[in-house]
């Protein structure tokens, strides 16, 4: 039987945050224009309660179509997808997005280097990975991996982060990464 | 790094050398638990460990132990338990004989929760709990329902929010880092290896529980396995899945019905 290929042309953004991100998020998302050859997808810790309400927040305020990711979820451009909690979130080759409850990686899932190592692999030059305030290293490992398969890394100022130590741990060991300013996010999201 | 047409040579050869089939799994996941493993066992490449792999079949078991994905937890997501407390095991209760079957039961912790909702709904008696995994060793662990203790606290605040009222240190007895639990309980257990994406249809169940094991599947073999489940479905009985598996875009899809907002449906055709 002869496959259908398909022509995955979709440019990416995975923005990973963990402590102090969400306010950030809820800044900046209102401010963002989605075309539909650019999707976003989001992960963040935290907690795993049921019922969450954070998909339904985040497009409340931003007007966007948020959804959280169900297993093989398809990516659409223009849509903006949010990790649920409690389970990683990897990136298949057909354009879906696949969940897994492997052990947790930096004391979480969903971790936020297996996203961003997971969708350099598929992504390459065409994923852009923003990390914002967050108290543990969870990121900069899949920072460093999307920046050698040539995709762009940026991370939040970590002067203006809550909790400046995930930025701060990006800076550190990837001396160049470009730092932003939540102020300055909108177009530089816009920009991509 | 190991690129995409690796992963396809490694599956092959488990394939053609053991009989293990990861075709139709999902190639991210496949991927990352393929790599990890390379780190893990000091593989300083993918050749090294395609040679192990296909050179020694005792490497074997540590390979299929590793590729899949065997974390569980007691009580798992409570309000799914809470929902075949209420919802499910009532129905169940009408039949003279119950039959489960829970199709990639891992380590077991989730068969003894199960356990533990049909004891104390006074059904376990007249319940056979068929729990399968294609990994032997996951069995084992699962056959012999000893759990370590750090876990018990965490469980016990599950059982809890699943709506359990006994004290939960009650179904099992503490043995350093260790507990075993209650011997009643895995008295009506029967732990066999059966490979979804190979093996058929063994028996007629009222309720197939199958958790976070779809989700390593593609579509095509998500797909196939619905079937298998349904063929071994009676009517009226339910099908349960993990927190964001659905049988929604399948062909079964329109024979069944969703009980409640929990990822458990009902056979009505």
């Amino acid at each position: 039987m002869e496959e259908v290929e398909i022509v995955n042309t979709l440019s990416l953004l995975v923005i990973g945050g963990s402590a102090g991100s969400l306010a950030v998020l809820l800044d900046v998302l209102p401010l963002v224009q989605l075309p539909p050859s650019k999707a976003i997808v989001i992960v963040v810790h935290r907690k795993n309660t049921p019922d969450s309400l954070l998909s339904e927040l985040l497009a409340s305020r931003s007007g966007l179509p948020v959804k959280e990711i169900g297993d093989k979820e398809p990516l659409r451009g223009g849509e903006v997808y949010l990790a649920p909690p409690d389970y990683h979130v990897l990136f298949e080759t057909d354009q879906t997005l696949s969940l897994d409850v492997s052990e947790k990686i930096n004391y979480s899932r969903p971790s936020i280097d297996v996203a961003f190592t997971s969708a350099a692999d598929v992504y390459r030059e065409r994923l852009s990975c923003l990390l914002l305030s967050g108290a543990n290293a969870d990121g900069v490992d899949g920072l460093r991996y999307v920046r050698s398969l040539g995709g762009m890394i940026a991370v939040q100022r970590p002067e203006t982060a809550e909790a400046p130590y995930m930025p701060q741990q990006a800076v550190h060991h990837l001396p160049g990464i470009r730092e932003i300013s939540p102020i300055d996010m909108p177009a530089f999201i816009n920009s991509l | 790094m190991i690129d995409d047409a690796n992963i396809e040579l490694l599956v092959n050869d488990v394939l053609e050398l053991y009989g293990y089939d990861f075709t139709d799994y999902s190639r991210a996941s496949l991927k990352r638990r393929i790599s990890r493993l390379c780190t893990l066992d000091h593989f300083p490449s993918f050749a090294e460990l395609r040679h192990r792999v296909r050179h020694d079949p005792s490497y074997l078991k540590r390979f299929v132990e590793e590729v899949t994905v065997n974390v569980t937890e007691m009580f798992r997501d409570p309000v799914f338990y809470q929902a075949l407390r209420n919802d499910v095991l009532p129905r169940l209760g009408t039949h003279p004989h119950i039959r489960i079957w829970h199709a990639g039961c891992s380590t077991g912790e989730e068969v003894y929760s199960l356990a533990i909702l049909l004891k104390e709904a006074n059904l376990l008696s007249k319940s056979i709990l068929y729990a399968t995994d294609l990994n032997p060793n996951a069995l084992e662990k699962a056959r012999a329902g000893i759990f370590p203790m750090s876990s018990m606290k965490q469980y016990s605040e599950n059982y809890i929010a699943a709506g359990g009222r006994e004290d939960f240190s009650s179904y099992y007895s503490a043995n350093y880092d260790g507990v075993k639990f209650d011997e009643q309980l895995a008295k009506r257990m029967v732990f066999s290896a059966h490979n979804l994406v190979s093996d058929s249809s063994f028996n007629e169940f009222h309720l197939i529980i199958c958790r976070n094991v779809l989700i390593y599947f593609d579509k095509k073999l998500q797909d196939r396995v619905f079937d298998l489940f349904d063929r071994s479905l009676g009517m009226l009985s339910y099908l349960a899945l993990g927190s964001k598996e659905t049988i929604k875009f399948s062909q079964i899809n329109s024979r069944y019905r969703q009980v409640g907002k929990e990822k458990i449906w009902k056979k009505l055709k």
